[in-house]
C-alpha cells in the first residue's frame, strides 16, 4: 500500500500536527519507502496465530479501589502552560 | 583529575565503604569531570550541582554512621527519559523544554534509596527515536572514541548516546538507560561499554517518559559487568505504579558474575549473519564462540527463522504505541504552546513546533497504521509476527541456555554519515529488536577493537527471567576478552 499527497494531509490532521505544504513530498516519498520496507511481513504465514499481549505471563494485578494519592493541585498545575487560580487555561472549545 | 573515576563502580564503592574516600569528594570530580567535558563530548542537558552536593553530603552521613546502601556515595548519569525531581527532564525534545517534574521515576527513586548520586542528566535522541543521537534538540553526542589516525567525530549510538558516552568517559560509574529496540545495547558496543536491559517489566516504566510502552526496557550502562549486574538490580523490582511491572523477586544478579559456565549450551543463530556484515563483527562473533567452547561452554547452531521480519514489525508495533503515547503532548497541561486561531490550530501549531522530524515521522506512520481500515492489515499482522518471534525463542531455549550474537552490525559511524536515510539508521537495531519485541533479557559487552581502533560489542540473550544465566555468560565473555581499552582522552 503506498500513501497519496492527500493521504499525507489527512494523516497529519487525524495526528493533529501542522505539516507545512513544502514538507508533503518529503513525507510521501519517506512514508512510502516505510511503508514499503514494511510489506515484507505479508510473507509470514499468521494463520491462527494469537496477536502477542505480554512475554511474561502473568494475571493482571487488582488492587483496593481507593484513593491513594491526591491533594497536589499545584504540583499538578507547576508545568502548565497557562493556569489561573488552580485551574489549565485552554483555549475556547464550544462555540 | 585524579585516577578515583577510572575505578569500576564495585572498586569506588569499596573505597567509599572503607572511608578512603568521602562522598562528597568524589561527586566534586565527578560534576566537574562532566562539566569539563561538556563542551567536547555534549553528553549532557541538565546539572543541578546543589543537588548532586546535598546528596553527597548525605551519603557521607549514612556512610560514617554505617548504613551504606548498595550503592552509597556513587556518582550515576540519569537518561533524560526519567523524571528527576526539581531537574529539567524534556526527553531532548523542544515540546518539553524546561519541564520540571514534580515527582521521581520509580528506577530512579530506588537508585537514590541504594544511596546513588545524581551528578547530570543525559542527551538522547529526542523521545528516545533514533539510533545516533543525532535528533536530540541540544545537538548530537560526541563518542569519546575516535578511529586511529581521524579526527571524525562518531556517534555514540542512540538512543541512550549521553549516557554510552558518560560512561565510556569515566565521568562517572554508570548511567541509566532505556531500550526500546537497542537503544542501551548498540550505544554500549559503540562505546566499549557494558549495557543492559532486563526481562521486559522487571524494571519499572513509571515516570519514564513513555515511548512504545510494551517495548521500553529501562536498563543500566556500566564499566564492567559485575557493575551493570548491581545496577539491574538495585533499579529492578515490584512497581504498583505499573501494571506491567513483574511481581516476581529480584534475584542477586552480581551473585552469577564469575560463576563457572562449565556445562551451558551457548546457541548461535545462522540468521545474525547478514549480508554486508563487515568481516570484523564476523570475527569478534568467532572470537565469542571460541572463547565460550574454551570456558567449557557447548556451542549449538541453532535458527531464529523469523528474524528478518523483526524490524519491519517493530517499525509498525513501536510507532503505532508511539503515536498514542505521545498524543499527550498537546500543550494544555504541561510543555510547551503555540498559540492558534482555535483551538485544533493550537494543537497542530503546538506539535509542529515541539516535535522534531523524525519524531512526527514516527507518529505519522503510528497515525496510518492505527487508522480506520488498516489496523488489522498493519498492527494486528505485526503483534502476530511477534508471537512468531517469540516462539523462535521459545524453540531454541529448549535447546539451548543462551543465545550469543554480535550486538551492531558496525562500529560506531560517523556523525552525519547516515541522518538522511530512515532505513538504514533503522538497520543499526537489526540485531538487537528482536529481544524486545519478545521482552528477554539481553546485554552486550564489549569483547574487541576492529582494525580502526573501535570496539566492538557481542550481545547474550537468555530466557525471560534468566537474567542470572546471561550476566555468567556476559562475566565469562569479559574474562576471556580481557577488553579493558578506553578511549583516549581527547575532550
Amino acid at each position: 500500500m503506498s500513501v497519496t499527497a492527500d493521504d499525507v494531509r489527512r494523516i497529519a490532521r487525524l495526528a493533529r500536527l501542522a505539516e507545512p505544504e513544502d514538507r508533503i513530498d518529503t513525507l510521501v516519498g519517506e512514508l512510502n519507502g516505510i511503508l514499503k520496507w514494511i510489506e515484507q511481513l505479508d510473507e509470514v504465514d499468521v494463520e491462527g496465530v494469537q496477536a502477542m499481549t505480554t512475554p511474561v505471563a502473568f494475571p493482571l494485578p487488582m488492587r483496593k479501589d481507593e484513593i491513594t494519592d491526591g491533594g497536589i493541585r499545584d504540583k499538578v498545575l507547576a508545568n502548565a502552560p497557562k493556569s489561573d487560580e488552580g485551574f489549565f487555561v485552554v483555549p475556547k472549545s464550544v462555540e | 583529575m585524579s585516577d578515583l573515576l577510572k575505578l569500576s563502580l564495585d572498586e569506588v564503592s569499596a573505597k567509599l565503604k572503607g572511608k578512603e574516600v568521602s562522598a562528597t569528594e568524589l561527586a566534586q570530580e565527578a560534576f566537574a569531570a562532566c562539566q569539563a567535558a561538556q563542551p567536547a563530548l555534549n553528553a549532557f542537558t541538565a546539572f543541578d550541582e546543589e543537588k548532586t552536593m546535598a546528596m553527597a553530603m548525605a551519603a557521607d552521613a549514612r556512610l560514617a554512621r554505617g548504613e551504606g546502601g548498595l550503592l552509597e556515595g556513587v556518582p550515576l548519569a540519569i537518561k533524560d527519559l526519567f523524571a528527576v525531581e526539581g531537574v529539567d527532564t524534556s526527553a531532548s525534545s523542544n515540546i518539553l523544554k524546561g519541564f520540571k517534574p514534580t515527582y521521581e521515576s520509580t528506577v530512579t527513586s530506588k537508585l537514590w534509596d541504594a544511596g546513588a548520586v545524581f551528578v547530570a542528566k543525559t542527551s538522547m535522541d529526542e523521545f528516545a527515536m533514533g539510533s545516533s543521537n543525532e535528533t536530540s534538540n541540544t545537538g548530537p553526542v560526541v563518542n569519546p572514541w575516535k578511529a586511529k589516525d581521524s579526527n571524525e567525530s562518531l556517534t555514540p549510538g542512540g538512543s541512550s548516546g549521553g549516557s554510552a558516552a558518560a560512561v565510556a568517559a569515566d565521568l562517572c560509574f554508570g548511567a541509566t538507560g532505556t531500550d526500546t529496540g537497542g537503544s542501551i545495547r548498540q550505544p554500549a558496543s559503540f562505546t566499549g561499554t557494558v549495557g543492559v536491559k532486563g526481562t521486559y517489566g522487571r524494571t519499572s516504566r513509571w515516570g519514564v517518559v513513555a515511548f512504545a510502552s510494551s517495548l521500553d526496557h529501562p536498563g543500566p550502562f556500566a564499566k564492567t559487568v559485575k557493575d551493570s549486574a548491581l545496577l539491574l538490580a538495585a533499579m529492578s523490582g515490584h512497581d504498583p505504579k505499573d501494571s506491567t511491572s513483574l511481581p516476581n523477586d529480584v534475584p542477586d544478579f552480581a551473585a552469577a558474575v564469575g560463576q563457572s559456565v562449565k556445562g551451558l549450551k551457548i546457541g548461535v543463530p545462522k540468521e545474525y549473519r547478514v549480508d554486508g556484515m563487515p568481516a570484523e563483527i564476523d570475527d569478534v562473533w568467532q572470537k565469542g564462540i571460541d572463547w565460550l567452547k574454551a570456558a567449557g561452554c557447548e556451542i549449538v547452531d541453532i535458527s531464529l527463522p523469523h528474524t528478518k521480519y523483526a524490524l519491519p514489525a517493530y517499525y509498525i508495533v513501536a510507532p503505532a504505541e508511539a503515536s498514542s503515547n505521545l498524543a499527550r503532548y498537546d500543550g494544555m497541561r504541561y510543555g510547551n504552546r503555540v498559540e492558534g486561531k482555535d483551538l485544533v490550530d493550537t494543537y497542530e501549531k503546538t506539535r509542529a513546533a515541539g516535535f522534531g522530524h523524525e519524531v512526527q515521522r514516527r507518529i505519522m506512520i503510528g497515525t496510518y497504521v492505527l487508522s480506520a481500515g488498516y489496523y488489522d492489515a498493519y498492527y494486528l499482522r505485526a503483534q502476530k509476527v511477534r508471537t512468531r518471534i517469540l516462539q523462535d525463542f521459545h524453540d531454541a531455549f529448549d535447546k539451548v541456555d543462551a543465545i550469543l550474537t554480535p550486538a551492531a552490525p558496525s562500529a560506531a559511524f560517523g556523525l552525519g554519515t547516515k541522518s538522511d536515510d530512515p532505513i538504514a539508521m533503522y538497520l543499526n537495531d537489526v540485531f538487537t529488536v528482536t529481544a524486545n519485541l519478545a521482552g528477554v533479557p539481553a546485554m552486550s559487552v564489549p569483547a574487541g577493537l576492529d582494525k580502526s581502533g573501535l570496539p566492538l560489542g557481542l550481545q547474550v540473550i537468555t530466557r525471560a527471567l534468566d537474567e542470572e544465566t546471561m550476566f555468567k555468560v556476559g562475566a565469562a565473555i569479559e574474562d576471556s576478552a580481557g577488553f579493558g581499552f578506553k578511549a583516549e582522552k581527547w575532550w
